[in-house]
């Protein structure tokens, strides 16, 4: 197996070397990517979407097809992992440890019980792990509501500094991983289901290809959000402006679910009882 | 032996990039563990990250957000393209990592389930469990 | 609206699998008429598109409504009309056949397979339609990731299988981006049209040579090409019936057309002809494809590995036929393409009847099948013809013009290989047929199934798969029939105009 990965890691190699040959030097201005398709993209950008970053504008708008299939990817992976690991039955072994959280008496029950009691009364604890780290719950506690503002800040920011869906997206999503983390699995569960993480990581990708559809339904190309000006009654290049808001609404959305359900089955080996 | 050395100093990304990839590739054959071949992938897809950025470069560009704009839809004709790198490269590559991540989720799920059936994740124990049963 | 068609085709699916995946969550009874709809509106609009390219040529179509090649288009021919229709209708006839299967097998889990399910296919009618090089890269992992998930949810061996894919399908996708991306970096260009532009003052240039041999190895692992196949056997073998049905048919042939497409229109056939000198080695690494996958088929005893390995052979049909350098040959290679997928579908579809009412496709399984399911075998038999190469199947027809496209090329190596392989073939379906056919069902048949004790009055009951997958399989077989009866029209009209000029 060595010398076969060698074969193809020399072959390929060698393959790739010679090409750079032809290839334009690093970061020199005239090289045939920096004058042929890209130049439009940054002197008509203000003019025809009003979008100060160009990535979030190439991105959302000319590129805008690439980037809906793009959240399909994100959604799709949510789905596969879910599909491939979740399963109903409970985890094996007979225990089940409860903190009563009023005393902190600790209960252990020889059987899984037939109803679950109550998560404001007791609060069920890992088998293998417990968490009650003071100083870690609370910091975290006092983190998350700022690091999810920041999560919007940055998806509502990304017509104007590096930012947009993808990456507030995915800062939301950590917010709620932060919590799993330093809480356990069940209260981020609490705080968040699993039904609305499915929910709202379709919902995500459906904004966007919405918007589009909706821009088809009007009249114009799919996607073509300049097609939504009557509606939202501004002049079309606003509305383009709007529209590539709307989108990254839709994808932050999908990021922020999709991340949360990628985690939660990966963690728990797709029981979600306990994790990590 | 003169002339490789401008070769060398003005196309290094391309050299970086290169390696990367081979370490990537060569992690994702010959390594034994499932896991570390996950990882190899990653290294894999990321040396084409590098090279797609590396593209987008400009001497004397700034990064791709217009500054100080004159206001939505004026006067955009002061806006040079040199003054700004290639937002295009960056764009593709926004693409490259989403899809890099969730093939990332999707093999490691795999990999769980594969744990679960074999206890293992050496390739050559797993083929062994396979062979006798 | 007629000209929304290019756009309907791919939006129709992925509208109909976010509401399918939101009604898994809430409703799961809903989940495969959302997906039926979803499907049966993109077959509509995909026959609509390929009515409108043969009355009116080419369409072209702007996403976001941005001309190329700073937008993304659609640039859609008689080619990706046909291929785009096939992919609509043989996903829509197995979505019908899934039914049951996936009824019993993942009742728990309606709303994630058939999201998964229809997200492929709209993956596949994307990469059909699209114009732009790395539009298709997104959709071509779309279309991968739900591929791996679909795969791996079989049991068994089934998510080891799906990870050796994942690991070499990630390869091939990540080659062919980097081709993509050696493009771009000599042009600066996206769109496939502008490309093909751009590049003909390129010809001869290094980074031109490693970007197409890069791009083409990219997308023969993905497509399972001699000696890059590893994957494939395991991968459909192990996969789910349902799953197994869809993908086989379907991936290698949207990816042989994206391989044809890059051939033709972002490259041109001239610098394939004269600058890429291994055009005779491709061919021969085909020779070994259908010589290589016949000898492994004939050493299987499972009826879907084995069919597994004929895919793999066909693959060599197709790729060689491209490849070959001449009309005759470019010309068998898309008719073979559009029948291949009918037959796998019909002979995988079969094996997915088989294994719905005998838990198994192994050869042991197989016994006495012509009296328990004579509609299925019947079926079966047909598909087999069209894989031999029987007339009035359209399986010969294709083979007719691979073979005249090898004899014009002069390339005995092909010919032989075909004819070769076609004889394996008929020994392979032979074998099945024996047993299926003499072989007395039950007995000391450990799996227990149906029909262990109806032996004794001679008579054994009928025990045939349920009627909505009967109804599409019998759709199949009379389809590769239909298909052989309109080989001269659909060569005529569909398949001459689109080859180019160039190949001699």
């Amino acid at each position: 197996m060595k010398a076969l990965a060698l074969a193809i890691v020399v072959l390929v190699g060698g393959l790739l070397v010679s090409a750079t040959v032809d290839f334009p030097d690093w970061a020199d201005p005239n090289s045939p990517a920096s004058r042929h398709v890209s130049p439009r993209y940054i002197e008509k950008t203000m003019e025809e979407t009003s979008v100060p970053n160009i990535v979030t504008a190439v991105l959302a708008d000319y590129r805008g097809y690439d980037t809906m299939f793009e959240t399909a990817v994100v959604f799709t992976a949510g789905v596969a992992c879910f599909l491939l690991l979740r399963r109903r039955e409970p985890r094996p072994g007979p225990s089940r440890v409860y903190r009563h959280r009023a005393t902190g008496v600790i209960v252990e029950m020889n059987r899984v019980p037939d109803k679950e009691p109550s998560p404001d009364v007791f609060k069920r604890i890992d088998d293998d792990w417990t968490p009650h780290d003071l100083i870690v719950m609370n910091v975290c506690r006092l983190l998350i509501p700022f690091i999810q503002l920041f999560a919007l800040y940055v998806i509502a920011h990304g017509h104007h500094s590096p930012g947009g869906g993808f990456q507030g997206g995915v800062i939301l999503g950590a917010s709620v991983i932060l919590m799993a983390l330093s809480w356990d699995l069940r209260t981020a569960m609490l705080r968040m289901k699993e039904t609305a993480t499915g929910l709202m990581s379709a919902m995500g990708v459906f904004i966007y290809a919405g918007v589009g559809a909706l821009a088809l339904a009007l009249g114009g190309n799919f996607l073509d959000y300049a097609a939504l000006s009557p509606l939202l009654r501004v002049d079309p290049v606003a509305a383009r402006s709007l529209g590539i808001f709307f989108v990254e609404v839709g994808v932050g959305l999908a990021v922020m679910a999709t991340m949360v359900l990628i985690y939660k089955n990966l963690a728990s080996e797709g029981r979600l009882d306990q994790g990590l | 032996m003169e002339e490789y050395i401008p070769l060398l100093l003005t196309k290094y990304n391309y050299w970086v990039y290169i390696t990367l990839m081979m370490i990537g590739l060569w992690a994702m054959i010959a390594k034994n563990n499932l896991v570390k071949k996950i990882v190899g992938m990653n290294i894999f897809q990321t040396a084409i990250i590098l090279f797609y950025v590396s593209i987008g470069a400009k001497y004397g560009g700034t990064i791709p957000i217009i500054q100080h704009g004159p206001g939505h839809g004026h006067g955009a004709a002061q806006i040079k393209a040199l003054a700004y790198i290639n937002p295009l490269p960056h764009v593709l590559m926004l693409t490259a990592i989403v899809v890099s991540v969730a093939t990332l989720g999707v093999a490691l799920a795999l990999v769980i389930k594969i744990h679960r059936r074999h206890r293992t994740l050496e390739e050559d124990e797993i083929l062994e469990q396979l062979r006798e049963s | 609206m007629s000209e929304q068609y290019p756009a309907l085709i791919v939006i129709t699916p992925l509208l109909a699998a976010l509401l399918v995946s939101a009604a898994g969550w809430l409703r799961p009874r809903l989940c495969f008429p959302l997906a039926l709809a979803g499907l049966g509106a993109a077959a509509a609009a995909a026959t609509g598109l390929l009515v409108q390219v043969l009355a009116t040529g080419p369409v072209t179509y702007r996403l976001g409504g941005w001309e190329p090649p700073w937008g993304i288009a659609y640039y859609v021919d008689n080619l990706n009309a046909v291929v785009a229709a096939l992919v609509a209708w043989v996903a829509l006839f197995n979505l019908v056949a899934s039914y049951r299967a996936v009824m019993t097998d993942y009742p728990e889990k309606i709303g994630p397979y058939y999201t998964l399910y229809v997200l492929a296919v709209t993956g596949m009618l994307g990469m059909v339609v699209t114009g732009d090089a790395f539009n298709l890269y997104v959709l071509l992992e779309i279309t991968s990731l739900t591929g791996y998930a679909l795969i791996g949810l079989g049991g068994g061996r089934a998510p080891l299988a799906s990870l050796n894919y994942l690991f070499l399908g990630t390869i091939g996708a990540s080659f062919y981006l980097l081709g993509v991306g050696y493009l771009y970096i000599v042009t600066g260009s996206l769109n496939m049209a502008d490309l093909a532009k751009l590049l003909t003052p390129l010809y001869g240039s290094l980074a031109l040579l490693a970007a197409f041999a890069i791009t083409l190895v990219g997308l023969w692992m993905k497509m399972a090409f001699f000696p890059l196949h590893a994957w494939l056997p395991n991968a459909y073998g192990f996969a789910p019936a349902p799953t197994a049905s869809l993908l086989a048919p379907l991936m290698t042939k949207v990816m042989v057309y994206v391989m044809i497409r890059i051939m033709i229109s972002v490259f041109t056939v001239e610098f394939v002809l004269q600058e890429v000198l291994v055009g005779q080695l491709v061919v021969w690494l085909a020779v070994a494809a259908m010589v290589a996958g016949a000898l492994f088929a004939l050493g299987q005893r499972d009826l879907k590995r084995m069919l597994a390995y004929i895919v793999v052979a066909e693959v060599g049909y197709m790729v060689g036929g491209a490849w070959l350098g001449n009309r005759l040959g470019m010309t068998g290679a898309v008719l073979h393409l559009i029948n291949d997928a009918v037959m796998t579908f019909c002979v995988f579809l079969a094996a997915g009847c088989i294994y719905q009412k005998t838990r198994g496709t192994s050869f042991e399984d197989l016994r006495g099948l012509f009296k328990k399911m004579p509609w299925t075998m019947a079926a079966l038999a047909a598909g087999a013809m069209a894989i031999i190469g029987v007339p009035p199947t359209g399986g010969f027809f294709s083979k007719w013009y691979l073979i005249r496209g090898g004899l014009e090329a002069g390339h005995w190596g092909f010919v032989g290989a075909l004819l070769f392989s076609s004889l394996i073939n008929v020994v392979l379906f032979f074998r099945v047929f024996e047993i299926a056919f003499f072989e007395p069902s039950g007995g000391d048949d450990s799996h227990g199934g149906h029909g262990g004790h109806e032996e004794h009055g001679g008579a054994v009951a009928l025990a045939e798969a349920p009627l909505s997958m009967l109804l599409p399989l019998m759709a199949a077989a009379l389809g590769l029939i239909a298909l052989g009866l309109a080989t001269g029209p659909l060569v005529q009209k569909l398949i001459l105009p689109i080859i180019p000029a160039g190949l001699g």
